[in-house]
């Protein structure tokens, strides 16, 4: 869509779309009855759990199971060799990878990589005979940093997989190389005034999503298989499942639980197939759930980084040119997201020159899972901050700077395109004129801006709007409900519909009742099945005129819908009562049968969001802790539907990125173990650890939805992990470089600075 | 294997059950009487996904052993409501969106209770110290420190 194309929701007026309704499944949330992954059970179910490795890099020489087979009330013990599919079989490498990671194949690869698995009659005996189970592993040397696992002599963890994008005498552990940009990078650089090149490091976080992984899994003796997973999407889990396991899709039926929490790390699968497995070995249903210290050792995290970056400056605030080379570990797997690190990283800024160079690399740590944005907080912390230095040098004030060289409708894009229709120069209008950014700051305190982007994601949507008999509507739809997204769908079909909110119920359908469903990631629930329900209704609406006309009578294109309601399209249509949404439905029998919309699409024009942080943050000279005073999030949300959820989603992504800079980090061992698996030495932001958290709903409308929507669960953790070290720099009076910022970190970089 | 047969009071119902000596609490009322409101989400007392009340205390469930809550009192999320009357803490929950996933909320709602039960008028820091052994990983705690301070005004006024 050109970038000029007005958008449809211009000047409409909405009725339901911007209230805040409670939303339909809140009740049982609130009361406990609400069904998570781990909540469910079946009749005869046995439970699972899986052995793994010890090693953070080990050869499997063998696997011997008959002492856990023999003990009363283990019923299943199965290993690499019981999945139908050999490795070979599998030509999709992303698919080999997900099974050599659910189950490790002749390597080990990372502390907690499983190895094996049990179903027994009770959790004690499962644990007994996992003691029983003997690997015999020859140790390998390990590597664990990036730039450790990029030299030449470093411990390889596969041969022969770096594509032809890596040169020649590098470590066989870099995979792939990336690179974006355009311009001329020299020429710009000797053009500036000012030239900045800052090298920086991000340890590796994990989603932290507070309900650890499970399933209940059941298979027959036919194939037909059934499983009940916690999962961001269970049509994924279709798919990925039946690919492993050698199944039909349409035999294996995924239903989705409630889920608690996912932030991209429930995007693949971890447990499923090995449930399905020991299922089908068992004849029993088996149950299977993460404990903590799994979750952090086995699945997510998202990639420790470390990241140069060089940005030359005019003294009037004119950016020249901007390069930076970015180096994620994604885990033992190739796919770290350094891909949309160096896309993302310089998308804030029009520029004429600019260069970003990725680097994925291997390490023996977990297979690194999405997280919220997956690669762009990294690359736009080390951006923001070199940003940051520069008008700090030059004295010029920040957003100022930021407004200076701001991307805006059809900018290119440092990554390729040019946008649309986009909002940052509102967000950064919208932070110049807050009273957050003119506020005092008293001793060790300091202010930090950032701004943040995402790409969003429309993908593969399918929904069905059922017209009841009783006027009430029922809509399916095939997407996981992470946070409120039921309530954004009932309001919208409500909204297009003319009906009240209380008359829409909606249910995520199972994998059997729908087509194709993409995850819930890409922020594009709102966006792509939002516009998917209104497309519904509208397919709906057009049923229910035409039994208006056959009502009365006349052409079907002499029927319009307004509120909710049937009308002759004007006089010369005739004169008829409008007939309401629920007296066509009554007829439904005598007028030609159940009513019906649908819609499928892989939906397209999802639009960029952008968003402006501000923190104000206080640092202790005499620990280095950091406390966050102040934090208020301006993000463009292109039309919020629900704003209470709108508001949730920037301060849920503010505060994890709080956590990101400040505390969270994945701590290794020498024997390359991780040394902090659990939530007392993980530590993710706590309540007494914060401030309210402001917020400011920009809404720039959206051209490719009908009502103007965005996704905005993602931008909003772009920006704070550059705002926080923003802040802490100017508080400590020292620019922190390393992630995260822990006490001891900045206590030392104070120090440095004082001699 | 020899079951510790116990006799306690769940939610102001009397409730016998058998358990092994090294179940928890948390084992028991989800694995063996179906009350699944309490969550484990570390199952090592850091995240309080499985608060419950024993005796009108304030615990992590996964942190007591079944064994041990013979003739004593424990309240859960399933009892918080009275019947289809919420507690004015759910109310104000939904009311101010204080919940994203749902997952943290059954233990964040019985933390409150128990702090307003001892601090009908708690401070916003007092409320977020007492809230700081529930981990939300959604929402960043402020519609939640909001739905918990309008929730104890309300009954203040009541």
């Amino acid at each position: 869509m050109a970038r000029d194309d007005k958008p449809e929701a211009e000047g409409r007026v909405f009725k339901i779309v911007g209230t805040r309704p409670i939303r339909p499944d809140g009740i049982d949330k609130v009361t406990g009855r609400a069904r998570f992954g781990a909540d469910m059970s079946a009749p005869g179910m046995l439970v699972g759990l899986v052995l793994r490795s010890p090693h953070a890099h080990a050869r499997i020489r063998g696997i011997g199971t008959a002492r856990a087979e023999a003990l009363t009330g283990v019923k299943a013990v199965i290993t690499r060799a019981d999945f139908a599919l050999d490795s070979g079989d599998i030509d999709d490498d992303d698919l080999r990878d997900i099974l050599h990671n659910v189950m490790a194949h002749d390597k080990a690869l990372y502390d907690g990589h499983a190895v094996a698995a049990v179903a027994a009659v009770s959790a004690p005996v499962a644990r007994r005979a996992l003691a029983l189970i003997e690997v015999d592993y020859e140790v390998l040397p390990h590597v664990i940093d990036v730039d450790e696992a990029m030299k030449p002599d470093a411990p390889v963890l596969h041969q022969g997989r770096s594509d032809e994008t890596v040169p020649a005498g590098m470590s066989a552990n870099v995979m792939h190389r990336f690179e974006f940009g355009h311009g001329d990078v020299e020429a710009g650089f000797a053009e500036a005034d000012v030239v900045i090149e800052r090298s920086f490091r991000t340890a590796a976080t994990h989603q932290g999503y507070i309900e650890p992984h499970a399933c209940l899994a059941s298979m027959g003796p036919d194939g037909q298989a059934d499983l009940w997973c916690c999962t961001q999407g269970h049509y994924m889990v279709r798919n990925t499942c039946a690919g492993l396991l050698g199944l039909d899709a349409s035999q294996l039926k995924v239903t989705a639980s409630e889920i608690g929490g996912g932030f991209g790390g429930k995007t693949t699968v971890f447990l499923e197939p090995v449930a399905l497995a020991l299922a089908r070995k068992s004849g029993r249903p088996v149950k299977m759930v993460m404990s903590r210290d799994e979750v952090l050792r086995a699945s997510g995290p998202t990639s420790s980084t470390s990241i140069d970056v060089k940005i030359g400056m005019k003294r009037d605030g004119a950016i020249t040119a901007g390069w930076a080379e970015l180096r994620y570990q994604g885990g033992a797997f190739p796919g770290s997201p350094v891909q949309f690190g160096a896309m993302s990283c310089f998308a804030a800024y029009d520029l004429k020159n600019v260069q970003a160079i990725g680097w994925d690399v291997v390490a023996n740590r977990p297979k690194q899972a999405a997280y919220r944005a997956p690669g762009a907080p990294m690359g736009a912390y080390a951006v923001e901050s070199v940003v940051d230095e520069l008008c700090e040098k030059l004295g010029l004030d920040r957003l100022e700077v930021r407004l200076k060289n701001a991307s805006r409708d059809g900018t290119k894009a440092a990554y390729g395109p040019r946008f649309g229709r986009i909002g940052l120069t509102a967000t950064l209008e919208a932070a110049k004129a807050h009273p957050h950014y003119t506020a005092p700051l008293g001793p060790n305190q300091g202010r930090g801006v950032a701004c943040g982007f995402w790409f969003n994601f429309g993908g593969d949507t399918c929904v069905t709007l059922n017209v009841n008999a009783d006027g009430t509507v029922g809509l399916s739809e095939g997407n996981p409900d992470i946070g409120g997204s039921r309530a954004a769908m009932t309001m919208m079909a409500a909204e297009e519909l003319g009906i009240p909110y209380e008359r829409v119920r909606t249910t995520i359908a199972d994998t059997s009742a729908l087509g194709q469903n993409e995850v819930t990631d890409g922020s594009r629930v709102t966006f792509a099945v939002g516009l998917a329900t209104i497309k519904a209704a509208r397919a709906a609406i057009t049923v229910m005129c035409a039994r208006a006309a056959k009502i009365w009578g006349i052409d079907e294109d002499a029927v319009v819908w307004e509120d909710g309601h049937a009308k002759p399209a004007g006089p010369n249509a005739g004169q008829f009562p409008p007939m309401s949404l629920a007296e066509i439905a009554a007829l439904y029998a005598n007028t030609g049968g159940p009513i019906a919309g649908h819609h499928e699409v892989t939906a397209e024009g999802a639009g960029v969001s952008f968003a402006t942080h501000l923190v104000d943050a206080e640092v202790d000279p005499e620990t280095g802790a950091v406390t966050i005073l102040r934090y208020t999030v301006f993000q463009d949300a292109g039309k919020a539907v629900h704003p209470a959820y709108v508001e949730g989603q920037f301060q849920g992504g503010a505060v994890q990125g709080i956590g990101w800079a400040l505390n969270e980090e994945y701590i290794y061992g020498a024997d390359g173990r991780l040394q902090n698996p659990g939530f007392l030495d993980y530590r993710i932001p706590v309540a007494s650890d914060l401030p309210m958290i402001d917020t400011v709903i920009i809404e720039v409308a959206n051209p490719g939805h009908p009502y103007g929507v965005r996704g905005v669960g993602e931008t909003s953790i772009v920006p704070p992990l550059a705002a926080v070290a923003n802040a802490v720099s100017a508080a400590a009076g020292v620019r922190l470089t390393q992630l995260p910022m822990s006490p001891p970190k900045v206590l030392a970089a104070i120090d440095a600075a004082r001699g | 294997m020899t079951q510790i047969h116990v006799s306690t009071t769940i939610n102001g119902d009397a409730v016998e059950f058998l358990c092994e000596a090294q179940e928890t609490l948390l084992d028991v009322l989800r694995d063996r009487l179906g009350l699944t409101g309490a969550k484990e989400g570390c199952g090592t007392g850091d995240c309080g996904a499985c608060s419950v009340t024993l005796d009108k205390r304030l615990v992590c469930s996964c942190l007591v052993l079944g064994a041990e809550v013979e003739g004593r009192e424990i309240t859960t999320i399933e009892g918080m409501a009275d019947g289809e009357i919420l507690h004015p803490l759910q109310q104000k929950f939904l009311e101010h969106a204080a919940l994203q996933c749902g997952i943290c909320t059954p233990g964040i709602l019985v933390a409150a209770k128990a702090l307003l039960e001892k601090n009908p008028d708690p401070t916003e820091t007092e409320t977020r110290y007492w809230l700081a052994g529930n981990l939300c990983r959604c929402t960043g705690y402020d519609k939640i420190i909001r739905a918990v301070m309008d929730a104890a005004e309300q009954m203040r006024g009541a």
